[in-house]
Formats: C-alpha cells, sequence, structure tokens
C-alpha cells in the first residue's frame, strides 16, 4: 500500500487541472499581452481563472488578485511592498515567532532596512494572544501579518479579531493563506484582510503559481518591475497554464470545500485519537482550532527522521519537525515556540490528509505506525528508564555531548 | 537528501540491537539535544569482541553507524577496535552526508568507551 499523507507539503495535481492546463502548452501558447487571437486567449483564460480564484477567497472584485509564482513571492511581495513603499513613512511592523520561513526571513531582511519588527510569541497550543498584539500596535505600525493557519501544527488564528486590531490602529492586516485557501472558507471582508498570500499547489493545482490578494485602493511597490503585468504590481509574461490550473483548482475546492472538510476532519480526528493511545504521546497544535487535515503528534524516545524513512519503508510518506531531517540540523522553531523540548521536538510527526486519502489508507497508518514507533523504541538508547540519566548529563555538558 | 544503499540496508535492518545483560563493557554517549544517543554493550573473551550489541537513539545514519560499527568490531581484538575511526565506518556505509559526520557518527565512540569500561573493570 501506498499512502501519501504529506498534502501540506504539496498535493498532487488534480486530473481535471491537469486537462484544462494542457492547451495552454502547446496549442493555446499566446502571450496575454498581445491583441490578436492567441494573445485574446490567453487573457480571456488568465481573466477566467482571476474570477475563480477572486470568488474562492470572496474578493469584491477580480481585479484584486495579483498572480505571482506561489505563497513564497506573495509573503515577500506584501513586507517588501507595503513596509519599503515610496510613501509609507511608518517602521514598524508586527508578525509571529511560529510564522513560515518566508515571512521570518523577509521580516529578518526587512530589519536590516531600518524596520522594527515585532514578533509575537504564541502559547502551547500555538495560538497568538490579542491582548500582546494589542500592546504592542501602535500608529507606527504599518502591518500586521500573522499566518492563517500554521503549516506544522496546523493551528488556526483568530484571524479576524487579528484583522480588526490592525484596522483600529490604522494599520494594514496580511496573512499567510497558504495552507487555508481551499481548505477551510476563507473570505477576506469577513475576516478583516486587506493582504492575503495563497498558493496554488496545495490545493491541487500546479507548483510555481500563486496569487496575492490586495484589498482595493492599497498599493504597495512591486517585487518585479517591468512590463507592467498585473496592472503594474507584478511584471513578467503570465504563466497562462499555471494561472488557468489554479483558476481551475479554486473553482473545485469552491464546489467540494465543505464536504472535503468534513470528510478529513474525520480522517483526522480517527489519527489523533489514535495515536494518542500509544504511549508517551502529545498532540502538538490546538485540538479544535485546527486545520481540518492536520495530525501532528510527538512521540517520546522516538527520532523523526528514523521515523519518516521507516514509514517511507512500508508506503507511508508523512513529514517531521526533527532536526536531524534538517540540513542546518536545527528542530522545527515551531515546536519549539509551542515550548516542545528538543528532545520532544525530535520525535514529531506530522500527517496531512488530502482529496484522495480512503478510512482503508487512514486504517492502515493506525495500525503501522505505532507499531514503527514500538519497533524503534525497542531499539533506543534514550528511553523512560533512563531519561533521567540522560537528561542529567546533558545538563552537566550544556551544548555538547556527554558521556558517560 | 540521499542516504547510499548500505546506510539504508543498515538503517532498516539494522544487526545485533539490542542490550547484552551482564555485560564487560559498557558506553554510552550522545548529545539528546541534536538527537543522537548510543548505548554499546560488550563481552569479551581472550581480548576480544565476543559479543557487541547496540541501542541507538536518533536518525537513519545514526542507527546504520551504530549496526556497521557492531558488524566491524565484532571478533576484533580490544586494540584493533581502539583504532577504529569515524572515518572507517562512514567508509565502510560508503559515506554518509556531510551534515551528518559528526553527530550521528558516534558509534565507535561509545565503542570504545565500553572498551575502556571494560578495561577499568578488569583493574578494579
Amino acid at each position: 500500500m501506498r499512502v501519501y499523507m504529506d498534502h501540506g507539503a504539496t498535493t498532487a495535481v488534480d486530473p481535471e487541472v491537469k486537462k484544462v492546463m494542457m492547451r495552454f502548452f502547446s496549442d493555446e501558447f499566446g502571450n496575454a499581452s498581445q491583441m490578436y487571437e492567441y494573445g485574446r486567449n490567453a487573457a480571456m483564460a488568465v481573466q477566467e481563472a482571476r474570477e475563480r480564484v477572486a470568488k474562492l477567497i470572496g474578493a469584491e472584485q477580480d481585479r484584486e488578485i495579483v498572480f505571482n509564482s506561489g505563497g513564497t513571492e506573495g509573503d515577500n511581495t506584501a513586507l517588501k511592498g507595503i513596509l519599503l513603499g515610496k510613501k509609507n513613512k511608518k517602521k514598524h511592523m508586527i508578525t509571529s515567532v511560529i510564522e513560515h520561513p518566508a515571512i521570518l526571513r523577509t521580516a529578518e531582511f526587512l530589519e536590516t532596512q531600518g524596520i522594527r519588527v515585532t514578533y509575537l510569541p504564541v502559547d502551547n497550543f500555538g495560538l497568538i494572544s490579542l491582548e500582546d498584539l494589542k500592546k504592542e500596535i501602535s500608529s507606527e505600525t504599518a502591518l500586521v501579518s500573522i499566518m492563517h493557519a500554521n503549516n506544522e501544527i496546523g493551528t488556526i488564528e483568530p484571524i479576524k479579531e487579528i484583522g480588526e486590531i490592525a484596522h483600529d490602529a490604522g494599520a494594514l492586516f496580511h496573512t499567510d493563506a497558504v495552507q487555508t485557501v481551499g481548505k477551510i472558507p476563507v473570505d477576506v471582508k469577513k475576516l478583516n484582510i486587506d493582504l492575503l498570500s495563497l498558493s496554488s499547489h496545495k490545493f491541487y493545482g500546479p507548483k510555481g503559481v500563486g496569487a496575492l490578494y490586495k484589498r482595493q485602493g492599497i498599493r504597495f511597490e512591486p517585487l518585479m518591475h517591468g512590463g507592467g503585468h498585473e496592472k503594474g504590481y507584478r511584471s513578467g509574461t503570465e504563466n497562462v497554464s499555471g494561472i488557468v490550473g489554479l483558476g481551475k483548482a479554486a473553482e473545485i475546492a469552491q464546489k467540494v470545500l465543505l464536504k472535503e472538510k468534513e470528510k478529513l476532519t474525520k480522517m483526522r480526528d480517527r489519527i489523533i485519537d489514535n495515536m494518542l493511545k500509544v504511549e508517551d504521546t502529545i498532540l502538538n497544535g490546538h485540538r479544535t482550532k485546527r486545520l481540518p487535515h492536520n495530525a501532528n503528534i510527538s512521540f517520546k524516545y522516538v527520532e523523526g527522521e528514523a521515523l519518516i524513512l521507516r514509514l517511507d519503508a512500508i508506503g507511508i510518506y508523512g513529514s517531521t519537525g526533527s532536526a536531524c531531517s534538517t540540513k542546518k540540523l536545527e528542530a522545527s522553531h515551531v515546536l519549539l515556540a509551542i515550548g516542545l523540548r528538543h528532545e520532544v521536538a525530535h520525535g514529531s510527526l506530522r500527517l496531512t490528509l488530502g482529496r484522495w486519502n480512503t478510512d482503508k489508507e487512514v486504517d492502515y497508518v493506525i495500525k503501522e505506525v505505532p507499531r514503527v514507533i514500538n519497533e524503534l523504541r525497542e531499539m533506543s538508547a534514550f528511553r523512560k528508564e533512563t531519561e533521567e540519566y540522560v537528561m542529567s548529563l546533558k545538563d552537566e555538558h550544556d551544548d555538547d555531548h556527554f558521556e558517560t | 537528501m540521499l542516504y547510499s544503499k548500505k546506510v539504508m540496508e543498515h538503517f532498516t535492518k539494522p544487526k545485533n540491537v539490542g542490550v547484552i545483560e551482564d555485560p564487560d563493557g559498557k558506553g554510552i554517549v550522545g548529545n539528546p539535544k541534536c538527537g543522537d544517543t548510543m548505548e554499546i554493550t560488550i563481552k569479551v573473551k581472550d581480548d576480544k569482541i565476543d559479543d557487541i550489541k547496540f541501542r541507538t537513539f536518533g536518525c537513519a545514519s545514526a542507527i546504520a553507524t551504530s549496526s556497521v560499527t557492531t558488524v566491524m568490531a565484532m571478533g576484533k581484538s580490544l586494540d584493533d577496535a581502539m583504532k577504529m575511526t569515524r572515518n572507517d565506518v562512514a567508509q565502510e556505509l560508503d559515506g554518509l552526508p556531510p551534515h551528518k559526520m559528526h553527530c550521528s557518527n558516534l558509534a565507535v565512540d561509545a565503542l570504545h568507551k565500553a572498551i575502556e569500561n571494560y578495561r577499568e573493570n578488569k583493574k578494579e
């Protein structure tokens, strides 16, 4: 059996999406800026996609959608475009410590450009505090950027209230909604959103395409200067096939979203409930304020990279926040921010469900994961009996190796 | 990041997993923050490693290096086993990713600790 449960990383392109894209490679290959038929057909297709994306997120006008290359570009554009804009006089922004690196690294860059950045902490569930936000925000704050839902632990932030607080202080509100658009209802007006980043490949569209929503009237400095595409907000010849794919994915999501959300929530809860039956496990993130497709569990005394590769060997594909799985050997900043100790962060497993997962696959996961956990624990030198000892050694040799 | 075939073999089917009851020597090394903790227990006969087992908390390469270390050390004289290096272990596995060379390649250190532990026990 092969069970793909890493939809938080990426999704397969829906066959319907692929079908409509195919026409725009060799047949309708025109440049959407040209006036003749090939160009017009491309432009019309882009326009149709724009309307579909606008509709999915409740944008008032389709021209509020700026197509781009995906979530990272959306986040970069929103932050740099607002804070470094020619007319911007406010030199402060607020974000959170659990944002995606596309926000965090951009914010760090802005700090080198004279921008003051406040990073709000989160509680053990990964929620920011509205009180903290109220304390930090001022008339100097140009932008608040808080993710709609966290990509690792699935916690859904109170963005409606965040947007309200931002607006009361005269600041704009951007949200990285890469994990939520197409998965849960997103309405930019109801949620007080001024700018929103979304990415096509997270909801069954192609990779390399996404969009930045910008509420009408908001202006920002583009990242890409050039021929003035996307009303000057994102130059570069339109990725027509990609945009058409994104549009189709948005249209499908609009239709199936509520039903899919219900189905995935049930599967997710079954996975979480069964994983928590395994001894010495904890749920990462919030039990209910949570993405419908996200289960994130830490298994103590197990290291995540080994777990992922053992599961890989039996056809289960998930991900981990373990340091050992990264080139830099750094544990997930999100897991550390919600208070997990390094040893516990090591044993995290993220399973993210998607459109084609079945109950049978969930059965398989529920049966096999505990077995693999048990196997790894059997061979682990770090275990309940030795924990106190191992940890005492760690304290003696603070940040390097301990030895007996 | 890709592991060599040999790493994956030792990771998926590790040899000499477990702990020797009443061992002649025991060594634990590790860095729980970084994620790897290795324990090696040995039985010694005629100054040679007669039996060896390991337990490891860590990533795929930590498990693979532990496994291959026990295979390499089995039957070796204690002096020869003391001469084994991390590089020998990595070479035996057809190499490790550069960032895994240090933290997940400590099994040979655990082996040396176990031998030292045996030699100290003998003195007493």
